[in-house]
């Protein structure tokens, strides 16, 4: 980090160009719009009438206010059904593919294009599939003599979109433990196959210990993709009055402040989430520290 | 002997649940191809097979004044507008950050990793009333704009990829009196080949892929991206139950992606691997 080339005279000037872009959005974009936000945060403003000071009653609000605590909820709801899920399966997954058997190039395809089509496109095709009387996951529930499933009824709607939004996530899950897991230097698991390990023990005693640095980015990517589901909730989960069955905290920011105009409680809700995925960072870099085997 | 047999047999389990995995990665996709070809009266027929099968769901797409080639038109401008921001910013800014020595280095690059996890619906707000002021919303400007102030990603993953560059060739170049612009120019860039391209999909995938920005800033069919009008496009067709020309839209919005990732695939796995590199 410390090495680096020292700008000459003019030079000075090309590095403030190239560094130019990347200020501006920093300052301004980025931290810019945090303070703004924060500011609008203790307002009431529907960008029509005049702006007026709100003290912190939006604050009040997201915990009295029981569509925004229905809206917290929801997304740890959410979150905890949807972390643990990409990050099994994606690393099952990546453990399968990491095996030295032919055609894995196909699977990786395969497996990796639902991590490349947009969510709104695939969202529509699962809204066919879990239809109640038309959708094929029914007929097959029916065929094979189970009781069909109203999947996105109000009770359902969360578990079903978490599938979904799981579905869409494990392509780039497997990619990130297949990175991890190939790093494992092979000496570890010809020794276990000295000492007649199997499966199972290799597992749990070489492959898991060793992927943890892959387990903990993964869980942090998951954790802020978690906080900012929106695509597939807003395109399965929609009923009539622009609701949804599953409003999360983003849902109901783009509700607050696009359809009711309600600029100060969307910032609220807005610093809200933030401070839980910084505060979820940190927790998540405590444990790194403890729990995480780096080589 | 008996260790072969064991390998085979785990080849054998392993094949067997990647294959099923596999059905139902790709089953939607299948699906939404089977649904597309199918003639409207047979929509919710259980074959995957269409029979008979139609072109008519693609004509109607285009004859059902539902504005498809204009939104795929927007769609494509934004996002091309989008990946030709980021990448000149980004590469700019990584090159700075990898490679210059300047004051301030460490704790910039500091800042800007902690914006990667500051959720951006907080910085939504107040764009949206600044866009507002200027007139904008309504017009794609503010959802390419942005992509021109530079990113934390793409800035990342590129500086990750540059430190991989031997710095011999930054010194063996000064010896000869190369400017910074130049070394910028004639040696990261080219090198950078790899990590770009990355970042080009993975932007461009972004863009045409994004919802909740179009809806904030162009939520009107005909004058928004494809995300939007197909989004419209379910509660309109599904009225008249239409699923099938619903399908063929989904199918062709998807397609550029996907073709994309069949010629790119190592791209996209790479620059993935990339971004998760320790550091």
């Amino acid at each position: 980090m410390d090495y680096g080339l020292k700008p000459l005279g003019r030079e000075k000037l090309w590095l403030g160009v190239m560094l130019g872009p990347t200020l501006i959005g920093l300052v301004f974009g980025a931290l810019g719009s945090i303070l703004a936000t924060l500011v609008l945060s203790f307002t009431h403003w529907d960008l029509l009438t005049p702006i007026t000071p709100a003290g912190f009653s939006n604050y009040v609000a997201l915990f009295t206010n029981p569509a925004y605590l229905k809206a917290l909820i929801n997304t740890f709801e959410f979150s905890a059904m949807y972390v643990p899920g990409v990050v099994i399966v994606s690393m099952f997954v990546a453990v399968l593919m990491d095996s030295k058997i032919r055609g894995i190039s196909i699977f990786r395809t395969i497996y990796f294009l639902p991590a490349v089509t947009s969510a709104v496109a695939t969202a529509l095709v699962w809204n066919m599939i879990y239809g109640k009387d038309t959708g094929i996951l029914n007929y097959y529930l029916s065929s094979l003599g189970f009781q069909t499933v109203c999947w996105l009824c109000t009770k359902n709607a969360m578990v079903s979109v978490v599938i979904v939004n799981i579905w869409g996530a494990i392509g780039e899950g497997m990619i990130i433990f297949l990175a991890g897991l190939t790093a494992i230097p092979s000496e570890y698991y010809e020794a276990a196959s000295i000492d007649g390990a199997n499966v199972f023990q290799v597992f749990f005693g070489i492959t898991l210990p060793l992927v943890t640095p892959s387990i903990f980015f993964q869980t942090l990517i998951s954790t802020i993709n978690a906080f900012q589901a929106y695509d597939y909730i807003y395109m399965m989960t929609r009923q009539g009055q622009g609701d949804s069955s599953v409003p999360v905290v983003v849902f109901s920011i783009y509700r607050n402040a696009w359809n009711f105009f309600n600029y100060g409680g969307a910032s609220a809700q807005a610093i809200e989430l933030a401070v839980l995925v910084i505060l979820l960072m940190g927790f998540y870099f405590w444990l790194e520290r403890r729990y995480v085997v780096y080589e | 002997m008996n260790r072969t047999k064991q390998k085979n047999l785990l080849d054998l389990v392993t094949y067997l649940l990647l294959i099923a995995g596999g059905v139902l990665m790709l089953g939607p996709f299948l699906w939404m191809v089977a649904t597309s070809f199918k003639l409207p009266a047979d929509q919710f027929t259980h074959t995957l097979i269409p029979n008979p099968a139609t072109l008519e769901n693609f004509r109607n797409l285009f004859s059902f004044d539902l504005n498809f080639p204009k939104l795929f038109l927007n769609s494509t401008i934004i996002s091309l507008l989008t990946v030709i921001g980021q990448m000149l910013t980004c590469a700019m800014a990584a090159f700075c950050f990898a490679v210059v020595k300047f004051r301030g280095r460490g704790l910039l690059f500091t800042l800007l990793l902690v914006t990667l996890m500051i959720p951006e619906q907080v910085t939504l707000i107040p764009n949206f009333i600044i866009f507002k002021w200027l007139h904008l919303v309504g017009t794609s400007v503010p959802l390419w704009l942005p992509a021109f102030w530079g990113g934390a990603f793409g800035t990342f993953l590129l500086r990750q990829y540059f430190l991989t560059i031997p710095r011999e060739l930054v010194d063996a170049a000064r010896v000869d009196g190369a400017s910074l612009w130049q070394i910028f120019w004639r040696i990261y860039l080219p090198l950078g080949k790899p990590a770009l391209a990355a970042l080009a999909i993975f932007t461009f995938q972004g863009a045409w892929n994004d919802l909740l920005h179009p809806l904030v800033y162009m939520p009107t069919v005909p004058n928004t991206t494809l995300t939007v009008g197909l989004a419209f496009f379910q509660t309109q067709l599904t009225l008249g139950g239409r699923f099938t020309v619903l399908m063929a839209g989904a199918l062709l919005s998807i397609l550029p992606l996907v073709v994309v990732f069949f010629f790119a695939q190592k791209q996209f796995i790479e620059g993935i691997a990339l971004s998760g590199l320790k550091r």
